[in-house]
């Protein structure tokens, strides 16, 4: 009898274990989602009615935008919302242009100390930047750098160049050297090359972009030490400053956190499959 | 083409290899080892800095002024990082095996929505459990009250015995999507004639989980266990932003991040102190360094001697 043959009977003992399964994920999704939900719910509702009836939807009697009304007006998010996805997308264009072309010089030549330059840029992996801060702070003072957007960008794409350049060095090995050598042949120079294997790994480079895209967006620590002025604040320092000083006004607070969360959500809604796929492709196996 | 004769280094190997090399090398490897340097050092006459063999370390680890600070942070920082260990990788586990189970659709759904809180700022996370677990708002006494332990409601966050560990659980909540997807990967790559050999022998999902899956996904439970432990030995985001830069009440919630922050950087009236900050990292880092060795020369060997 070959494994084939084997099917499972859908008895009772099976629908108890379809139903006891969905039941755990729900309740654990209930769980993951409640917070953030009951949040944006009462962003929308008059103080009065986020403390009399938390877990109500806002009705017509209940409408409230002051917080918003407020967070437009005390905080600059406008701009906030700019120095982020200037952050965000400069950090991760350089990224992805510096790292496949090192991966490219890993995957495609058999060069002397290839093994070891390939090392030398995966010890980033485990070890946090966090660590030479105060190295980091000293240089972009001597570079002039300080509270400026490049200060941030610079220090993202080194934390971020160790992980993509191992991850993209796997797929560029998987590239055909024949279609290098053919390519040759036509009379088309090195760098010609880099330009026809890229779009080869572009599934691989939308990965290494959406995994450093939230922790570059998210990050508090280096907007904190090296970019505090009120003109190079993240969304996420803004954030964390305006929520500190309107710590008591709930309708601020709730509000603020619905803006800043909305951002990240809507990448994480379009980006999701990409995320989820990487991660679970096992490209940082 | 192919002649003997050693050739010089190609010059376009250097153009690809060179900018990340020096972004990577100026930004990240120069300000690991000068930060490391600087531990060092001490602050001499007229702005320079002297030599000093390991005179910090033995300041951070003895004196009466730093030893206690460390200790504490290093002994929250064990803490925090056991919590992560016993209760997000299990639950990450144990919802992998549900994800993972072939008998219900619309896994994807589940799994999408699950993984939402990590891919939000720790800072917005922090404070929206401030306010769920804020007195002032109530939503955490009726949670209790709905089990019908509403007397034990607490202002956890406020109250030294249990500050802690109730951030620890916000950071499990908030992580528990990492662990959940890898040990999914790695339990979806387990090739299914494995599973149904077992089962056609009688095995129970228990006993399949257990006895197969499982010792076929240690790899993973390493990788995890070492995210986990380089993850909580950096983390400093959430500590500030529900306690601030003091780590209160009482230093209670202070962790290796929170107190390499206020030294370095200074807080309220207290100047930031550049070379003891560097010398906490240098602690930070052999911890660190320590963890990942251990994972790579224990546990990643031992599995690949027991896999030949």
């Amino acid at each position: 009898m070959t494994a084939s043959h084997y099917r499972p009977r859908k008895g009772l003992g099976h629908w108890g274990q379809v139903l006891g399964t969905h039941a755990a994920l729900l309740i654990y999704t209930a769980f993951a989602l409640f917070p953030v939900l009951l949040v944006v719910l009462n962003s929308f509702k008059s103080r009065r009615a986020i403390f009399r009836s938390p877990y109500a939807l806002p009705n017509r009697e209940t409408w409230d935008l002051i917080g918003y009304q407020k967070v437009l007006d005390g905080a600059n998010f406008g701009l906030y919302f700019r120095n982020s996805l200037i952050v965000t997308v400069g950090a991760l264009l350089i990224i992805l242009l510096v790292s496949s072309m090192a991966s490219h010089a890993l995957a495609a030549y058999n060069f002397r100390g290839n093994t070891l330059m390939g090392l030398y840029l995966a010890i980033g992996i485990m070890i946090p930047i966090r660590l030479g801060t105060v190295s980091i702070l000293r240089l972009t003072v001597a570079l002039n750098l300080v509270d400026t957007l490049w200060a941030l960008i610079l220090v993202y794409v080194a934390q971020g160049i160790p992980l993509a350049v191992f991850i993209l060095t796997q797929f560029m090995r998987q590239v055909p050297g024949d279609l290098k050598d053919a390519a040759r042949i036509d009379g088309a120079s090195e760098y010609r090359i880099y330009t026809l294997v890229l779009p080869l790994v572009r599934p691989a480079l939308g990965t290494v972009a959406v995994f450093n895209m939230i922790p570059i967006w998210n990050d508090l620590w280096f907007p904190l030490v090296l970019a505090s002025s009120e003109k190079s604040k993240t969304v996420i320092l803004g954030a964390q400053v305006f929520l500190g000083q309107y710590v008591n006004d709930w309708n601020a607070v709730l509000a603020s956190l619905t803006l800043a969360m909305i951002p990240i959500i809507a990448l994480y809604i379009i980006f999701s499959r990409q995320l989820i796929r990487g991660l679970t492709s096992g490209a940082v196996k | 083409m192919n002649s003997k004769r050693r050739k010089p280094f190609p010059i376009h190997i250097v153009v690809f290899l060179a900018p990340a090399v020096l972004i990577y090398t100026l930004f990240m490897i120069y300000p690991l080892i000068d930060s490391l340097r600087l531990g060092l050092y001490q602050a001499g006459e007229g702005g320079t800095e002297v030599f000093a063999g390991f005179t910090n370390y033995r300041t951070l680890l003895t004196s009466n002024i730093w030893a206690p600070t460390l200790w504490n942070a290093v002994k929250n920082n064990f803490i925090f990082f056991a919590v992560h260990m016993l209760v997000q990788n299990p639950i990450g586990l144990f919802l992998a095996a549900l994800l993972s189970s072939r008998v219900v659709r619309g896994t994807a759904v589940y799994r999408t929505l699950i993984f939402t809180p990590t891919v939000l700022s720790v800072v917005l996370i922090g404070f929206i459990w401030r306010l769920i677990l804020s007195p002032l708002w109530g939503i955490s006494k009726d949670f209790l009250s709905f089990f019908g332990l509403g007397q034990f409601n607490q202002p956890w966050l406020g109250l030294e015995s249990s500050a802690l560990i109730v951030l620890s659980f916000i950071s499990v909540w908030q992580y528990v999507g990492i662990p959940m997807l890898l040990f999914l990967a790695a339990l979806i790559g387990i090739p299914d004639e494995l599973i149904e050999a077992a089962r056609v022998d009688g095995a129970t999902g228990w006993n399949v989980f257990w006895r197969i899956k499982f010792p076929l996904i240690l790899p993973t439970v390493g990788i995890v266990a070492v995210l986990t432990f380089v993850g909580n030995f950096n983390a400093f985001d959430l500590i500030y932003t529900t306690q601030g830069a003091l780590a209160g009440p009482n230093f209670s919630t202070d962790i290796m991040g929170t107190f390499f922050f206020r030294t370095f950087f200074g807080f309220q009236l207290q100047p930031g102190n550049p070379i003891m900050g560097a010398t906490i990292a240098g602690v930070m880092f052999l911890i660190i360094l320590t963890g990942v060795l251990l994972y790579l020369f224990g546990w990643q060997r031992r599995l690949q001697r027991l896999e030949f």
